[in-house]
């Protein structure tokens, strides 16, 4: 097969001593870059171009260094989402939901090494499906319009209910903050500012990067104060690891699940990886979660969508070396990488820079097996971070992610506004309000409006458009069902659940 | 190439003479009003890099991203806190110009500044799909002259931003009225903007060459026009301009520098001086060969001048289709 003698080559180029160094350095970085707060894959990369151009690295070595960092990246993310609550990224948001019951349940070893295996399985699914159906794939995406768009949207928005249960309500009025957060800024489909009263700092909108940062880990902090102030906290018990093979078994479906949900979100553009580790949680909780025990350290809530957010990093790349359009901030990133290297993105780059395009899916698939290699010896390492007191702990995370917000965007305005996103996130804690929804608001609710109003303008103001196409159709009734199945099938299982209680008493 | 070489050496020399005047001492900033990756950002880190291959500068040109307000942020941090500076130079484009005339930066226009130079620019295009009905660019206006909705261009800034500028500044000079009428989509990006129109959902394309490049070469986009005065050189030779078509639409977007207003004129001179021999440069030549970019350069005393009309032209454009009142 052709393929297959492409990919060859393409070893042949990642393999070099030189280039494997660089795809090892990027992995490393790329999970350091990745489990800090504040700094998200798109950074890293940011981040790095520069010292590839000062290193005067040739293209493959500059592209396989930034692929390595953005695949570390997104191993690093959940690191700090388990053990203290508070994403490193967008896409690991979702993982904060079981990950960190896991670690207070003393299993935050076992958290991080199966959080690592679902990592490369949905990055090895995702760039398996990145060589083969890359081409079809992209003529795929070809075919979402805006309606097409909007009813995907939709169907994420439907299934939302379902992420964090106890109190439907909440969670809407949580998604609802979010989306009213999102409207701030320029309104890109009619140019007139929204809500920006001539701050000039709030034109382009509000960074998600400041929301998440100031709802998770400032308000962690402000928590801990006020427990420090009462009776205290108690110290987590770190626990070793205790994965024991069944249970790693028994979580298969779950990441071949999750990684191909997640590489077909990344290769849409403008979806992205934080609807696959989303679409990817709350599947998995609607298909296996009845039980209930989603939300307080199911190990499938981790594995879930953490198989979905490597998934989708490769799956945004299919867009990226296909059709020169990039599925993710951080491919616009890439991407930008590319055309300085004289590179001309597009549907040709896959036959005129063969070597290049699949030097970076090799590099790909070397920087998952590295990364789980690196990542399985250094669970010690980071679950020792657990048993620094959480009055040194806390300040310090706060502290990185105030100098990385700042070396970002060089603005003092910011740190004041995740300030205020910190205190509001504390008493929307206060009022048990979840918080991953208000971001989910601020990340999709933008495209979904930009897609609505796209699609109006296309039909002249018809709204049927919205479900003429059987794409669209199909992605209407998959997301009724999302909205309507929990309320129908829920009670049905749970009698048929509180039966089986009765029977056996035991369960995992 | 023996030409361009005096022309580099003469240049060079007259920057040595004026660097007698005054030289940069200490650091360079470089300031982009963009987080890294992008154009304003590619602008000063290329730049940074052949001036001191050039040397001109002494020690190394620090680029300093300050993303806000599409550059308003980058702008008032100019105009307030660093007035004096003779060691500032912003990377500035037509976004800056669009958003100026459009009072986007409140309270500021183009006179707070000092203009430098440009350094080349990526020309506008209007491109259907392969299988597009439209074969050149008068059949698209005339469908737009009959009925303004027929025709829906896709596009990747936000309304009223310059790839809907290059829509109506081509509709105007074809003659079409009721410009608000024509429906104009904005995407994050000119791919995805690209990828709606080769995927049949939206029938036209605005935007810059450098953007479409990868798709023209496939066959799957057929360039229209593109806004220039005259044919692009190289592999886009072979698209013809709006002009020789009969309609008479120009759309550059230039990628230059501004400085603070209250440098001193020695250091204006100097850096005004320095983005000249930059651009005649056959390092910068590589530079823009690398990136698509195109020959733009106004002579250094007509460059204010092209600043203010291109404000001034944009600033019609949005009072004719209502977005400035």
């Amino acid at each position: 097969m052709e393929t297959i003698g492409f990919l060859m080559d393409g070893f042949a180029v990642a393999l070099t001593p030189y280039n494997l160094m660089f795809a090892l350095f990027g992995a490393f970085v790329g999970t350091l870059i990745g489990c800090l707060p504040g700094l998200g894959p798109a950074n890293g990369v940011a981040i790095l171009i520069p010292l590839a151009f000062t290193l005067g690295l040739p293209p493959e070595t500059a592209m396989i260094l930034l692929t390595a960092v953005y695949a570390g990246a997104m191993y690093g993310g959940r690191i700090s989402s388990i053990l203290l609550n508070i994403p490193g990224d967008e896409p690991a948001m979702m993982t904060c939901l079981d990950g960190h019951p896991m670690a207070r349940n003393g299993r935050a070893a076992d958290a991080l090494a199966v959080s690592a295996i679902a990592s490369f399985a949905g990055g090895l699914i995702g760039t398996i499906g990145l060589i083969m159906l890359a081409p079809v794939l992209a003529r795929f995406a070809l075919t979402f319009g805006p309606a097409e768009y909007f009813a995907l949207f939709l169907l994420a928005f439907a299934t939302l209910g379902g992420i964090t249960g106890k109190n439907p309500m909440k969670t809407v009025i949580a998604a609802t903050l979010g989306i009213m957060i999102s409207t701030v800024g320029i309104d890109i489909s009619t140019g007139t500012q929204r809500y920006t009263f001539g701050v000039l700092e709030l034109y382009e909108g509000i960074d998600f990067i400041l929301a998440i940062v100031g709802l998770f880990a400032i308000s962690e902090l402000l928590f801990f104060v006020e427990s420090r102030m009462g009776s205290g906290r108690g110290k987590m018990s770190v626990g070793k690891l205790s994965l024991s093979f069944r249970e790693l078994v028994s979580t298969i479906p779950t990441q071949l699940r999750g990684g191909v949900l997640g590489f077909i979100s990344g290769v849409l553009p403008g979806a992205g990886a934080s609807l696959g580790s989303f679409i990817s949680y709350t599947l998995e909780k609607q298909v296996v979660g009845r039980k209930g025990t989603f939300g307080e350290g199911d190990i499938r809530g981790v594995v879930a969508p953490e198989a979905g957010n490597n998934g989708a990093s490769s799956g945004a790349l299919v867009p990226m070396l296909t059709l020169g359009v990039p599925g993710s901030g951080t491919t616009a990133v890439l991407l930008a990488m590319l055309i300085s290297l004289n590179i001309t993105p597009g549907p040709l780059m896959f036959t005129q820079n063969a070597e290049i395009v699949w030097g970076v899916i090799a590099a790909l698939l070397i920087g998952n097996v590295l990364l789980l290699v690196l990542n399985i010896p250094l669970v010690g390492f980071f679950v020792k971070l657990l048993s620094v007191p959480p009055m040194y702990l806390l300040p310090i995370v706060t502290m990185i992610a105030f100098v990385g917000i700042y070396s970002i965007s060089h603005s003092t305005f910011d740190l004041y506004f995740m300030v205020a996103f910190g205190v509001a996130g504390y008493f929307l804690r206060k009022l048990e309000i979840p918080l991953v929804p208000i971001i989910l608001g601020l990340l999709l609710g933008p495209e979904m409006e930009k897609n609505l109003g796209h699609a109006l303008v296309l039909s002249d103001g018809d709204w049927s458009i919205l479900w003429q196409s059987a794409l669209a159709k199909g992605l209407w009734v998959v997301a009724g069902l999302g909205l309507l199945l929990p309320y129908i099938v829920g009670p049905l299982l749970r009698r048929r659940m509180n039966a089986a209680m009765k029977e056996s008493p035991v369960s995992d | 190439m023996f030409f361009k070489r005096t022309l580099s050496f003469v240049a060079a020399a007259a920057v040595s003479m004026h660097a007698m005047a005054w030289q940069p001492s200490g650091k360079v900033e470089c300031l982009a009003p963009a987080d890294p990756g992008g154009g304003w950002d590619f602008t000063c880190r290329s730049v940074g890099n052949v001036m001191q291959d050039l040397g001109l500068v002494e020690g190394t040109v620090q680029t300093v991203n300050m993303a806000g307000a599409g550059g308003g942020v980058a702008y008032a941090h100019t105009v307030s806190k660093r007035a004096e500076d003779n060691n500032l130079l912003v990377a500035a484009s037509t976004a800056t110009t669009t958003r100026l005339a459009q009072k986007q930066f409140p309270g500021m226009d183009a006179d707070m500044v000092t203009w430098v130079g440009a350094l080349g620019a990526d020309y506008g295009i209007i491109a259907v799909s392969r299988d597009s009905e439209y074969q050149n660019l008068n059949e698209l206006m005339a469908a737009v002259k009959e009925n303004p909705k027929s025709v829906k261009f896709a596009g990747g800034s936000a309304r009223g931003g310059w790839d809907h500028l290059k829509v109506l500044i081509t509709a105007r000079a074809a003659g079409a009225d009721k410009l608000p009428s024509i429906p104009y989509l904005s995407y994050n990006n000119g791919g995805e903007a690209m990828s709606q129109v080769v995927g049949g959902q939206v029938d036209a394309f605005t935007g810059d060459i450098s953007e479409a490049t990868g798709f023209m070469k496939s066959g799957d986009l057929r360039v229209v026009a593109v806004l220039a005065d005259e044919r692009l050189p190289g592999d886009f030779s072979d698209i013809p301009t709006a002009k020789e078509q009969g309609i008479d639409a120009v759309g550059p977007n230039w990628r230059g520098f501004y400085m603070p207003k209250g440098a001193s004129d020695e250091a204006k001179a100097y850096w005004v001086d320095a983005v000249d021999t930059l651009y005649a440069s056959d390092e910068w030549k590589k530079v823009m060969r690398n990136n698509g970019l195109i020959a733009f350069h106004p002579p250094a005393d007509k460059f204010d001048e092209f600043v203010r009309n291109q404000v001034q032209e944009i600033e019609q454009l949005s009072r004719d289709i209502g977005l400035l009142k």
